[in-house]
């Protein structure tokens, strides 16, 4: 019974968090500016971690984890790198 | 073991995140860390950051605990704001807010807290008025959220970075 | 999901709402990107994914493997933590940016924000 409950609840969540990206995907296509573009790449990367959390939950695997944590950490240096590429039009001064 | 440790809560950090990355508390383990954590403070000393005085664990706690009940009352307000637009006129703006606040360290905090906070982000600060201009989803009344600013976060950070 | 199945239904069901919500809140973020109508209203929408969203999943997760291993599991605690301090760190770089390229381009929304309020003065309270 809690397994099938866990399982139902899980996959609800994986199914929200698919429809928070496809959002996210859609702005960063659309844009209509660069700083919109850059914004919806942070909101579908922190999206995408929560995704691996919740396979790893249905997995109970630990792994998981590991790719939710190197997804965040590449995600923030990406986003920084971009926001810092808008601000001077340039990465390294 | 002042010169061991220059920075022991940085080498404290870095230990605990060493031991929760490998999910153990085995002596091996707890070695390597103490070895890092050690080489992770002195490499700190090497930068010689500005060393920020703080004070008070019994404010830092009351401010954290703050800001964890307004992170989740602003999620739901934000929520509610997202969830129906429609029927709702153009309430967002900037705002500008004078600081007392001069601390480099508890600006930062300052800066994290309300861009952390949903509904609120930290827009610039000028520094020679020491002006915050901050960008406010529901910005229904000003004299409200300058209130919030003030007593809630500035006066707490006053205190702990004083 | 057959790992789950010696689980108490109490704890099955708080796990299972904790993950949940924490979807919900990221997808409503997700939605005020669409939603929203200017650059500077969206900013505030992700951050109920970063800061709530991810810290009921988090919750869920450091449950969940608590309960199935039968020892403390903590280390979605450095996520927290992670997150905690990185999003504001990108938020106020691209707020910074986004009005750097506004004044590039001739306008200044900040600036014409401050002037309403220069109708009435914020006074700061005495203390």
């Amino acid at each position: 019974m809690s397994a099938t409950l866990l399982a139902g609840a899980i996959a609800f969540a994986q199914v929200l968090l698919a429809l928070a990206m496809a959002c996210a995907a859609f702005r960063l296509l659309r844009g209509p500016r660069a700083q919109d573009r850059v914004l919806a790449l942070d909101t579908l990367y922190v999206a995408a971690m929560l995704l691996m959390l919740t396979f790893g939950m249905r997995e109970a695997n630990a792994l998981y984890f590991e790719a939710a944590l190197v997804i965040g950490m590449l995600g923030f240096v990406a986003t920084a790198a971009l926001a810092k590429f808008l601000l001077r039009g340039e990465v390294i001064e | 073991m002042k010169r061991l440790l220059p920075f022991p809560l940085l080498s404290l950090a870095l230990l605990a995140t060493w031991l929760l990355l490998n999910q153990t508390l085995a002596a091996g383990h707890v070695l390597l860390g103490a070895v890092i954590a050690v080489g992770g403070g002195l490499a700190l000393a090497l930068l010689q950051p500005p060393g920020p005085m703080v004070r008070r664990p019994a404010a830092i706690a009351a401010l954290a605990w703050l800001v964890l009940v307004d992170i989740v009352r602003s999620n739901v307000a934000v929520a509610r704001i997202v969830i129906n637009p429609g029927h709702r006129r153009q309430t967002s703006g900037f705002l500008d807010i004078p600081l007392e606040l001069r601390d480099p360290a508890g600006l930062a905090v300052l800066a994290c807290i309300i861009t952390a906070t949903p509904g609120t982000a930290w827009a610039r600060y000028d520094s020679a008025q020491s002006v915050l201009t901050m960008h406010i989803l529901d910005l229904v009344d000003e004299d409200t959220w300058i209130r919030t600013i003030k007593d809630r976060y500035e006066r707490r950070l006053l205190e702990i970075f004083g | 999901m057959s790992h789950a199945a010696g689980l108490p239904s109490f704890v099955a069901f708080v796990i299972a709402l904790l993950v949940v919500l924490g979807a919900v809140l990221t997808l409503i973020g997700a939605l005020g990107l669409l939603r929203l109508r200017s650059f500077y209203d969206r900013v505030h929408a992700p951050t109920l994914g970063t800061t709530l969203g991810t810290g009921l999943v988090l919750i869920a997760s450091l449950t969940l493997f608590s309960a199935l291993q039968s020892r403390p599991v903590l280390h979605e605690i450095l996520i927290g933590v992670f997150m905690t301090i990185t999003t504001p760190v990108t938020f106020m770089l691209l707020v910074r940016a986004a009005l750097h390229r506004d004044r590039s381009a001739g306008r200044d929304p900040a600036a014409e924000g401050a002037s309403r309020s220069q109708g009435r003065p914020p006074e700061p309270r005495p203390e």
